[in-house]
């Protein structure tokens, strides 16, 4: 008998004493980022909140692990499954085998390629509704012509096409807000450092009133392009971002930035909320549940950063 | 200097190998100043100056330094694929010192310094006292390596507020940025190293042929081993100012391409990967054009979707302009049609 069944079987065991109580499997990416990590502990806390048994597996950036592990879970028996895939293909054979044993599976995060029925439904942030409540923040906040520049995450990513799309449905509407420049960043903090600089030379810096990041990283390294050219970001040109990371948090306390919107990882209250109504035998569950996260501005920022960053 | 060598030199200009990456070059300037009249302009504020040739030689920097190293690496025949990964190293070291400890700036800087030439003896050791080819031997470092650094950083990004490192990424010195003035610094001593001592033409003789050299009383594995050292410091010094300039370590992004970049830039220099002759000066021209290239697309205002699709075909104009055989074949159609 080798290492692993002898885990498996333990972990078996463990769970047959806690028969009473919902057990629910989570394979988790791995800890790539802050963000990840508070994923993490939200499913964790929120499970802990409602008395679920939580087993945790973290994959380390390899669907090999998170197949293994949802294996594992199969074999436990537990009452649901809970995937945040690292990839999108490759999921329908474990899904088959989670569904002959009666195991709904619900997806985080990234989506998966594969048929609808083998899963209990997907839920995911609304990247269009970020973009929408960052554009609705510069909206309600500019009345003046502004002419806003634009850094986009990666091209051809869904969070970049989203983010752009609903920011742009938004300012669509107001003929005061136009964006004069828009370029790809890919989502990191040197090449949004280096394309808010050109952006400030083919400009008049004074006449740029706002700059729209997809992603914090970039807006960072933007402000501190803006902080070298001699302007005040923030101030002279606000700077508007999406995913809360606590850096950025930093900025806003320090008057350096202006709005983000949350990446929401509170993923573990929906998770749940549709695995108790399953378990009750609501069967009348959508396909893909949408969450976005709150609007933070600089008013509360210091505080938002003590929460994070401990 | 006498005035025989500098007639050469004139002569060598006019006549071939500058000439083309140059013509490319001022093309491209030519074109940037049709687009933008105020293109070129420089002006002074703040006590530094400001515009775009200097953000192009201040962005330009990391690919310089990696360009300079891989040039010697290339003319002995082999390859260095791991300074993207390096640069993450170096800069994950000095971050995670900046962060957790209180020791000197001179010490972050040399742990790391020693931690890219640490890497350049692993690649060197590989490729010539083991006889790994290059590209699967520095190929090892370039995937671990990135992973050494996201070990280093646990995965996040290490931010860190520290005046003095911060000013070799983003301070000037003189009006100028300090990165340009490394850069300078880096290039005149191996430019003296290579070209006023013999090194140069060992690393020449180890790249044209390596058995041949030896049996004429060149030690090639040092030479090789001297190569990669050389690009392991160059990779350390631009994941330095690479991380000085966001104050933090991105391990997961910082450097991620550049060595294909790097290896470009040779190649645009009109360097064989064969190995052989080379010249710093050429690839760093090469590099010059890159980061036009790259500033161009970012200040044109040309949808994002375009940029990897116009580099492309600049590329390959540029590649194309520097062929004989494909100068001769359009010159000979533009003969044969002013005939019929």
């Amino acid at each position: 008998m080798n290492i692993k069944t002898l885990a498996m079987m333990s972990l078996l065991l463990l769970s047959q004493n806690a028969m009473a109580e919902i057990v629910v499997g989570f394979a988790q990416v791995g800890s790539e980022s802050g963000w990840r990590t508070n994923f993490s502990n939200d499913m964790r806390e929120e499970a802990k909140r409602r008395g679920i048994t939580l087993k945790f597996a973290d994959s380390q950036q390899q669907q090999a692990n998170q197949i293994r592990a949802v294996r594992t879970f199969i074999a436990m028996r537990v009452d649901a499954i809970v995937i945040a895939p690292v990839v999108e293909t490759g999921w329908t054979p474990i899904l088959r085998q989670a569904q002959r044993s009666d195991i709904p599976v619900i997806i985080l995060d990234r989506n998966i390629r594969a048929d609808e029925d083998l899963y209990l439904t997907r839920i995911a942030s609304d990247f269009v509704e970020e973009g929408v409540k960052a554009a609705q923040w510069l909206v309600e906040n500019e009345q003046d012509e502004c002419r806003v520049v634009e850094l986009q995450g990666t091209v051809g990513s869904t969070a970049a096409i989203d983010r752009g799309t609903g920011f742009n449905r938004v300012i669509d509407k107001h003929d005061n807000i136009t964006i004069v420049r828009s370029q790809t960043a890919e989502f990191t903090r040197n090449r949004g450092k280096e394309v808010m600089e050109s952006f400030l030379r083919a400009e008049d810096p004074n006449s740029i009133c706002a700059l729209w990041a997809h992603n914090d990283e970039m807006a960072l390294g933007a402000i501190q392009a803006i902080k070298e050219s001699g302007l005040a970001p923030g101030e002279d040109i606000k700077v508007i971002s999406v995913d809360g990371i606590p850096d950025y948090f930093l900025a806003m306390a320090n008057g350096l930035a202006n709005v983000t919107v949350e990446l929401d990882p509170h993923l573990g209250a929906p998770t749940y909320d549709v695995i108790q109504r399953y378990l009750k035998g609501d069967t009348d569950i959508p396909k893909l549940i949408r969450t976005t996260g709150d609007v933070y501005t600089q008013a509360t920022a210091a505080e938002e950063y003590q929460k994070r960053s401990q | 200097m006498n005035t025989e060598t500098s007639h050469s030199f004139a002569e060598r200009l006019l006549k071939s190998r500058y000439i083309w990456p140059l013509a490319a070059l001022l093309l491209m300037l030519i074109f940037n100043l049709l687009l933008d009249a105020s293109f070129l302009d420089i002006h002074f504020d703040n006590g530094r100056f400001y515009g775009n040739p200097i953000d192009i030689l201040h962005r330009s920097a990391p690919v310089a330094l990696l360009a300079i190293g891989m040039t010697v690496v290339i003319a002995t025949g082999g390859i260095d694929l791991s300074v993207g990964a390096v640069m993450a190293i170096a800069g994950a070291v000095c971050a995670n010192l900046l962060v957790a400890t209180d020791v000197s700036l001179f010490t972050v800087l040399v742990a790391g310094i020693a931690s890219g030439l640490l890497c350049g003896l692993i690649n060197g050791a590989l490729v010539s006292y083991m006889g790994i080819q290059p590209i699967i031997a520095t190929l090892l470092l370039m995937v671990t390596g990135r992973g050494i650094a996201q070990l280093l950083n646990d995965g996040q990004i290490v931010t860190f507020q520290h005046a003095g490192f911060s000013w070799l990424g983003s301070g000037t010195l003189l009006g100028i940025p300090v990165t340009i003035w490394l850069v300078l610094l880096v290039f005149i001593i191996s430019q003296l190293m290579l070209r006023r001592t013999a090194l140069g033409l060992f690393v020449e003789a180890v790249g044209c042929n390596s058995s041949a050299s030896r049996y004429l009383g060149i030690n090639d594995r040092t030479v090789k081993l001297m190569a990669y050292l050389l690009t392991g410091f160059c990779a350390a010094l631009a994941g330095i100012i690479s991380a000085a300039d966001i104050n933090g370590s991105d391990a997961n992004n910082v450097g991620l391409w550049l060595e294909l970049d790097a290896i470009l830039a040779v190649v645009l220099g009109g360097a064989a990967l064969s190995g052989g002759r080379f010249s710093i000066p050429l690839s760093l021209l090469g590099v010059l054009i890159i980061q036009t290239l790259n500033t161009t697309i970012m200040v044109s205002g040309m949808p994002s979707k375009l940029n990897l699709l116009i580099k492309a075909l600049a590329v390959v104009l540029v590649l194309l302009l520097q062929s004989d055989i494909f100068r001769k074949q359009i010159s000979g159609l533009a003969g044969k049609w002013r005939h019929s």
